[in-house]
């Protein structure tokens, strides 16, 4: 009787050296090698069924296209072989701990996603009937009340798409204002040295120019500094809190007061609002703007790079100049209408124009507003908690063998420099590859710019102890294999992932920055 | 909270680790003036079936454009986008990674973005593209500024039938950068008196195909007397799926095309996200003032073909207050879906698709302007025309959504006080049924009546 082969257990052969080779496909096991689209597809395929148009006349004049464009196409089941496939080859969130520093890496509940795509959220336009849409206007005008009231401020510009709009739209304001007040000449803007490169790039794009404050050895505004560069041609200062070296600043009141003294205006970065949420109101602190990254503290998804979304809270001194459009109530307040155009606004509202078509992320306020519901205001206390009590664990479970790059406890991420890799020949560089090998998506590194090799570790909230232990585990693994001189190991890394370090130089030396048909082969 | 891992004893574990009493002693650097006693003045959490009805109630109140004969265009438009498109972007990898910081675990991304920069490309006829913008308007901004950085010149010209939502935030953009943007007249003819406005001071001029009221311009004539005078132009679009019917910007001499890609698998969304597209000429001066990101290819250690995020020192991450743009993100998520999309669709599917709409909207402009009381305005256009109607078109629109009709965008709504209050802009599609002409149709001759 032969066995049924069915079922067969496999046997292991623990005595055959694999040794290395390449596979014949490329591929390796299910991390499946993947061409191009273009490599892939072709001319005459599609991937949809539509009906056979009429043909006969049209009115396209003399426009319409006579040749080819060099589209090519996939049948549904390539195409979703294709893109599953090449969505394996990428890290996520769902995956793993994603502890880039002030990119706020958190869970993105998937109850977000379903409201959403209600029809009565995703699938209507927003230049179609106002009283057709009274429903969307509502749903703007609660997020913009739960913004205004975490926030403590009186207004809330909700078209900005994502966190530099959002910092362009507070900057304006201030532009405006200045103008307004007749004092254009003001035109230098105070910015930390810690600050986000969009910062200094926001301020140039609104005529200022920028002024560099030194940090002082805690890591904060250097208070002396910063006084020493008021003047009267001073617009504002930028300023990130918690900053970027994951501190609370704590003479932030005091920084308002005096810029305020000085004629000039508190822009806030609220990139890292997502440790404070529910605990402190940045208007309680004296600032003038803040742009607010829904898809950092409010969970919507990151999705590869985007889309963001920036609604920009104002203090009273702003609020008139507020961009378009915005929501008000109709004249006889039965309903909402939105301002859209410059004789809309009445009243103090001066707008300074306009940041983008139409209203704003819609798509991006319905998923914030259903994780801010979910929360609450105890939720979202405790959210922000847990984001600092995350960080603070991870420093102190590391601060003895890796090098903390301030004294003290931390806001929602946990700053190191690279003192920990002296003499080890292993870069911050070569640190992060090798985490990648061991299942992590690196933290951020070197940034902020004020400290040797920075590696800025944000876990969120939504991490569990037993999750942070582990990781903890490795880096103190990994800090050991550095000091114990295995360099060579982390020079080699990433060795497990889907691709080897890649030649950044070659890619921006020789830009190859589309497919194109290999004609030239061809020909030969 | 079930978004929270963390336990009560894993708090208290935690903070004995850390050495602190309490989690207050965690926020001692706050100012005490700026502390809060307790949770701010906002609802206590809620269930997910708590939320998912309150917020359902919302959606409700309004009127989805599969529901009802929907005609309105003017920027985005209501098109099918097949399953797998939505399928495909909710998968985890996609949707919950950051930006591809880390090329080595990040090919998914990266690949996608480089056939979203290729298709791009091919569709404008332009030699390459950006990894996305914002969306439309905010890219025909960018491309005034860019024009600006390139020709080193500080005028730009606006065709008056550009989208005035991008018409104002190109000016807002362009406001404080001591650059000079005009717009012409609104214009239902034609582009009357751009060509005029060209001298050798010129950056840019900027002019849209198909227009805001639908109407089709060829822009070669005016190409070559704006490189006459060493400035560029600009070709807007916002509606992608007319690119496979009509002659792209490349062909008829623009240098930079921007675009609206919502047209191309992303929803209406009543506004955003949406994706902007973003194209110009292979010249190296062009390439190094774009603004936005650029997936490149390259090399892994191995010697395996690979992509990375490249030439950022472009970028503010990089260059700060000598960047090409402030811009960080893209609409990476959005840029994937119109990748999909277009897979989906190939240029087969494309070809057909537009000549649906076309079809679409011809039988359209004959039914509506066989009514009494409408003309006709648009004599060339893709899928979307404007109609002068004998009564005021904001009142028409009204009059229709009692008859359950959407019969598009009144042009005062755009244009208020120029002179537009009769005027209709109506666009079809594909996904238009001859019933829905029919309904607009007789809901207009009621209205007109």
């Amino acid at each position: 009787m032969s066995m049924n082969t069915q079922g067969r257990p496999t046997r292991i052969e623990h005595d055959i050296d694999p040794g290395g080779y390449e596979t014949l496909s490329g591929s390796r096991g299910l991390d499946q090698a993947e061409p191009l689209l273009f490599e892939r597809g072709s001319l005459e395929v599609t991937g949809v069924d539509l009906p056979t148009p009429k043909g006969g006349p049209n009115r396209l004049g003399s426009m319409k296209r006579e040749g080819v464009i060099g589209l090519p196409g996939l049948a549904e089941p390539e195409t979703m072989r294709h893109y599953v496939r090449l969505s394996r080859k990428n890290y996520a969130i769902d995956l793993g701990l994603y502890p880039l520093g002030s990119c706020t890496m958190k869970h993105n509940p998937r109850l977000n996603e379903k409201i959403a795509r209600l029809p009565g959220f995703a699938d209507i336009h927003p230049l179609q009937p106002e009283r057709t849409v009274q429903g969307a206007y509502k749903l703007i005008e609660e997020l913009a009340r739960w913004l205004m009231v975490l926030t403590n401020t009186p207004a809330v510009a909700m078209s900005p798409k994502a966190g530099a709009h959002g910092e362009l739209c507070g900057m304006m304001a201030i532009r405006a204002a200045l103008d307004a007040r007749g004092e254009s000449g003001r035109r230098r803007v105070l910015v930390p040295e810690s600050a986000h490169g969009t910062n200094p790039a926001t301020a140039v794009q609104c005529g200022f120019f920028t002024d560099e404050i030194p940090a002082d050895k805690t890591g904060r505004v250097d208070m002396e500094a910063f006084k020493a560069k008021l003047g009267d041609d001073v617009a504002g200062i930028m300023l990130t809190n918690p900053n970027t070296c994951g501190l609370f600043e704590r003479d932030i009141k005091e920084i308002a007061d005096l810029i305020h003294e000085a004629g000039g205006y508190f822009y806030c970065d609220g990139a890292n609002f997502n440790a404070i949420v529910g605990r402190v109101r940045p208007g309680d602190l004296g600032i003038d703007a803040m742009h607010i990254n829904l898809h950092k503290t409010f969970s919507t998804p990151h999705g590869g790079g985007g889309p963001g979304s920036g609604p920009t809270v104002f203090s009273e001194a702003l609020a008139p100049f507020a961009p378009l459009p915005f929501i008000v109530k109709t004249a006889d307040g039965a309903q909402l209408k939105m301002a859209e155009n410059d004789g809309d606004a009445d009243g103090e509202a001066r707008p300074f124009g306009r940041l983008t078509a139409f209203h704003g992320q819609m798509g991006m306020f319905t998923r914030a507003l259903t994780y801010m519901m979910s929360h609450g205001a105890d939720g979202l206390k405790q959210a922000s908690e847990d984001a600092v009590l995350n960080a603070n664990y991870i420093l102190a479970r590391l601060k003895d063998v890796m090098t903390p790059a301030f004294d003290g406890t931390c806001m929602h991420e946990a700053l190191f420099d690279d003192r920990f890799l002296k003499d080890t020949g292993v870069t911050t560089l070569d640190f992060a590859k090798a985490m990648i090998d061991e299942g992590y998506h690196p933290m951020t590194m070197y940034f902020p710019l004020v400290v040797h090799g920075a590696m800025l570790i944000e876990p969120t909230e939504t991490e569990s102890k037993s999750g942070l232990d582990r990781f903890c585990d490795v880096l103190l693994g990994l800090a050991a294999a550095a000091a114990a001189g295995d360099a060579d190991r982390f020079r080699a890394a990433p060795v497990h992932a889907p691709m080897r370090r890649l030649d950044e130089t070659r890619a921006a030396r020789q830009p190859v920055l589309r497919w194109t048909p290999p004609v030239a082969e061809a020909a030969e | 909270m079930r978004y929270l891992p963390l336990t009560p004893a894993d708090r208290q574990d935690m903070l004995k680790r850390i050495g602190a009493a309490s989690i207050d002693a965690l926020f001692t650097d706050v100012p005490e003036a700026a502390r809060l006693d307790g949770p701010v003045d906002l609802p206590m959490h809620q269930t997910e079936l708590q939320v998912e009805r309150a917020l359902s109630k919302l959606a409700g109140e309004n009127t989805p454009a599969s529901s009802v004969p929907f005609f309105v265009g003017a920027g985005a438009y209501k098109h099918h986008v097949p399953a797998t498109v939505d399928h495909l972007i909710q998968r985890s990898e996609f949707l919950t990674a950051y930006t591809p910081y880390q090329p080595e675990i990040s090919q998914g991304t990266l690949q996608t973005l480089f056939e979203f920069q290729t298709q791009v490309a091919l569709m404008t006829g332009m030699d390459v593209a950006n990894a996305s913008m914002y969306d439309g308007s905010t890219a025909c901004g960018e491309a005034v500024l860019m024009a600006a950085r390139v020709t080193k010149r500080k005028k730009a010209v606006l065709a008056g039938s550009l989208h005035p939502h991008y018409a104002a935030t190109t000016k807002t953009l362009a406001k404080y950068m001591d650059i000079a943007v005009a717009s012409t007249a609104p214009d239902l003819d034609g582009l009357t008196g751009i060509a005029e406005t060209i001298d050798d001071e010129t950056a840019c001029v900027v002019i849209q195909t198909p227009d805001v009221f639908g109407r089709l311009h060829d822009l070669t004539e005016i190409s070559e007397k704006a490189h006459k005078h060493g400035a560029l132009v600009i070709a807007v679009f916002t509606e992608p799926v007319s690119l496979g019917l009509v002659k792209s910007p490349g062909e008829m001499g623009a240098d930079i095309a921007v675009g609206e890609g919502q047209g191309i698998g992303v929803g209406l969304n009543f506004g955003g996200p949406y994706v902007g597209l973003f194209a110009c000429k292979n010249d190296r001066n062009f390439i190094r003032n774009l603004p936005g990101r650029l997936a490149g290819e390259t090399v892994d250690a191995d010697g395996r073909r690979g992509y990375v995020l490249t030439l950022s020192t472009r970028e503010q991450h990089i260059r700060r207050d000598k960047a090409t743009s402030n811009i960080c993100t893209n609409s990476g998520l959005c840029a994937l879906a119109f990748t999909i999309h277009m897979t989906l669709l190939g240029e087969k599917g494309l070809t057909t698709l537009a000549q649906l709409n076309h079809e679409t909207a011809c039988d359209l402009a004959d039914r509506l302007s066989a009514v009494a009381g409408v003309e006709l305005l648009t004599g060339t256009f893709f899928n979307e025309f404007a109609l002068r109607l004998t009564k005021p078109a904001a009142d028409v629109v009204d009059a229709l959504v009692d008859r359950g009709v959407l019969g598009g965008v009144p042009a005062s709504r755009l244009y208020p006080g120029e002179g537009l209050e009769d005027v209709l802009i109506v666009a079809a599609t594909e996904t238009n049924t001859p019933e829905d002409l029919a309904a607009f149709e007789t809901a207009l001759r009621e209205v007109l009546a």
